[in-house]
């Protein structure tokens, strides 16, 4: 590789590329090339930055300036002003909300600054398309560790002393799960990397196959080399082709390596793997169906036992873990159990990746070692919340997972803290609800995508479900009626009591954890016809408040339905059997004179 | 590509390290070559250009490569500061290929300061 004075790590993530991070790429070496820099400066294209709140990003190496919010026509002044006469440019760096300078480095950004990065220790620094910059950061000598200085039971002993958990869901021990699958009888055994991520608002894993590809690929081979298994599958969404591309191209370049195939680094170990294409199934993430459908079965979940480690794929012993738990494999077996189990809080090990999205200013993918605070999430790394709102809420995994109120804003996040009170780790979604949100609007919304979702084989799921939305839709138009509360919970406790799979037992979380801890808010749907958040459209009304109104005609103009009338410089009047509710007038009002409820 | 055997990875990150550990921020010698305006007239470019050149050349792996704007001495341009890891900054003035050259081989690979070229040791007081 040659030498160039600076490298510009251009984030070519989904969410950057979707903001044309391709395009400044082109532009970037257009000038580059006009100031005839072409040999001292190289531009490469990484893995996704995890701040994709302020993307396209792009760092340059070696100062470390983060440059955010890019755009095409920004290029050629940057380009001059700092790659040809050494200025960085300050209207393109990072500024924090609420402070008067801006930030220019990468690693003094809150952001960055307070995360542990294991699973994610490649992104942005690497090339994810060239295996050869993964070798250089240590790439495959985790591999080449396992198989040559350790055997398959020390490779799972390791693993079961780092405390690992599998970080799809459920958190179960994964060196155990190893070990079951390893002691199943039968010659012919598969693993399965689950990368079906189908959270509303999760992008973890689809990430880390972006920007460091080989990590998992590497963790997979090391998996199977202690499992016993020859044959592995990769089962990935079709809606991420950038991520399935990343992959096929990593998995050609491993296997012209010979990393994959027959007698892996002379060890006489054989091991191959495939890409399973996922039609966007929620339910194929269960372990069952997800190994029916590689099957090419219809994506059904089935009873447990016998459990895939005793018969999966083609009814052989079959281990599935999710893309980051094979992606933290690598780090453990290359800086041993010891180190790993340091990390975190005393049954949850190491790391974890959450995506951070919803109502908050740093929205993006962190990776942060298990027991920090809600609150250093939301606020030290997060950025708090936009526009000067309160922090409401924050749902944790997922449509499977629970809403957790404000007050409990100092909880340390690990599998114990989160079950108990009435959520789950889940995959990493983490939605965060300001005050303008409404929890049973939020319910209702989860609701709905797991009915959509449901396979509908158990009648508990695919009806209960149904039933749950029937409230639900009831509660939020203003037809709720006394005792749909503790239909709600009944309800939810047997949907959860008779299904099968974890869809259908997790479903009534949304619904069960809002009832905990915001029935009041529920209640005054119900009760009084009201939508304390202002967000249920049949229970609330706006007006105008004569006082602070100026008559400035901004609503007038913005009100698709021509219902607000009056004359300029006068308080204005909204007619009510015009207006849809649209909330256009409270949105551009600059004096709060639109009332809502 | 061909197979690669164990041996072959640290062939594999020995290369590539060369290249990329200007993205890992430390080193063990930093060259900043002043690259504002004035020294760009004065002929910045070229010591940059030997630099890069010589680097590869030599097959030097733990130096980082950057520049700067200006260091405000306009008059005493081409100019660079060589930080050995652990040492105070040493600025040089007046450069051309030659002195670069000899700098790159006597301080940054020797650690010895090449005194005859030198400005001052240390860095401005910043308040």
């Amino acid at each position: 590789m040659k030498t160039y004075r600076t490298h510009l790590m251009l984030c070519a993530g989904t969410a950057c590329v979707s903001n044309n991070s391709f395009k400044i790429k082109e532009a970037l070496e257009k000038e580059i090339k006009k100031h005839g820099l072409q040999d001292e400066i190289l531009v490469v294209m990484t893995g996704c930055n995890g701040f994709c709140a302020v993307g396209p990003i792009m760092v340059v190496k070696p100062d470390g300036i983060f440059y955010q919010n890019l755009t095409e026509e920004d290029i050629p002044y940057l380009v001059e002003e700092h790659f040809l006469k050494g200025r960085p440019v300050q209207k393109l760096m990072y500024f924090p909300p609420k402070e008067k300078e801006v930030i220019p480095k990468m690693m003094d950004i809150g952001f960055f600054a307070h995360q542990t990065l294991i699973a994610l220790k490649n992104r942005g620094l690497i090339d994810p398309e060239k295996i050869d910059e993964y070798i250089a950061r240590d790439g495959y000598k985790a591999l080449a560790k396992a198989l040559t200085s350790m055997t398959p039971e020390q490779v799972i002993r390791e693993i079961k002393d780092s405390g690992l958990r599998g970080r799809g869901g459920a958190g179960f021990p994964t060196g155990l799960k190893w070990e079951f699958c390893r002691k199943s009888p039968g010659d012919e055994k598969y693993i399965i990397c689950n990368a079906d991520e189908g959270d509303p608002g999760a992008f973890m894993d689809r990430s880390i196959i972006e920007s460091d590809p080989h990590l998992v690929l590497e963790g997979m081979i090391i998996g199977a080399y202690g499992i016993g298994a020859n044959q592995g599958y990769v089962y990935i969404r079709n809606e991420y082709p950038l991520a399935m591309k990343r992959l096929e191209i990593a998995i050609n370049q491993a296997r012209e390596y010979g990393l994959f195939g027959e007698n892996i680094f002379e060890s006489g170990f054989n091991f191959d793997i495939m890409i399973r294409k996922g039609a966007g199934a929620f339910v194929c993430g269960e372990e069952t169906a997800l190994i029916a459908s590689i099957e090419g079965k219809p994506p059904e979940p089935r009873q447990r036992p016998p459990f895939p480690a005793q018969s999966g794929v083609w009814g052989k012993p079959t281990n599935i873990n999710n893309v980051e738990t094979w992606a933290t494999v690598p780090t453990i077996i290359l800086r041993g159990y010891e180190w790993f189990s340091a990390i975190g809080t005393e049954k949850s090990k190491g790391t974890k990746v959450f995506s951070l999205v919803g109502k908050i200013n740093n929205t993006g993918l962190v990776e942060v070692p298990m027991g920090i605070t809600l609150r250093e999430i939301i606020y030290d790394i997060g950025g708090g919340i936009p526009g000067g709102k309160k922090f409401k809420a924050v749902q944790t995994g997922g449509p499977s997972g629970g809403c957790i109120p404000a007050d409990l804003i100092d909880l340390p996040v690990d599998y114990e803290q989160l079950t108990r009170v009435g959520s789950i780790m889940g995959s990493g979604g983490m939605i965060v609800m300001d005050e303008d949100t409404c929890v049973v609007d939020i319910a209702r919304y989860f609701i709905k995508f797991t009915n959509d979702e449901s396979c509908g084989k158990c009648t508990s799921c695919r009806e209960g479900s149904e039933a749950l939305l029937e409230i639900l839709n009831k509660i939020c138009n203003g037809e709720g009626e006394e005792g749909d509360l503790i239909l709600l919970e009944e309800l939810g406790k047997a949907i959860k009591d008779a299904s099968l799979c974890g869809l259908g037992q997790t479903l009534p979380n949304p619904v069960l954890s809002t009832l905990k801890y915001f029935r009041d808010e529920y209640e005054a749907h119900i009760k009084d016809k009201k939508c304390p958040a202002g967000v249920c459209k049949a229970l609330i009304q706006y007006s105008v408040d004569k006082e602070k109104c100026t008559g400035c005609l901004l609503c007038v103009k913005s009100c698709p339905q021509n219902a607000i009338s009056g004359k300029k410089k006068e308080p204005q009047t909204i007619d009510q059997d015009k207006c849809i509710k649209c909330n256009m007038c409270y949105e551009v009002c600059k004096f709060n004179a639109i009332l809502k409820g | 590509m061909p197979r690669i055997k164990i041996e072959d990875l640290d062939r594999i990150s020995e290369e590539i390290k060369k290249a990329t550990l200007l993205r890992e921020g430390a080193g063990r010698a930093k060259i900043t070559v002043h690259m504002g305006t004035c020294g760009i007239s004065a002929g910045a470019r070229e010591i940059m250009n030997t630099l890069l050149v010589e680097i590869e050349k030599r097959d030097i792996k733990d130096i980082i490569l950057t520049t700067s704007g200006c260091a405000g001495l306009c008059s005493k341009e081409p100019m660079a500061t060589v930080e050995l890891k652990g040492e105070a900054p040493v600025k040089y003035i007046e450069l051309t290929p030659e002195k670069i050259r000899k700098i790159l081989l006597e301080h940054v690979l020797g650690g010895k300061i090449v005194k005859e070229y030198v400005l001052a040791i240390g860095s401005e007081r910043i308040s």
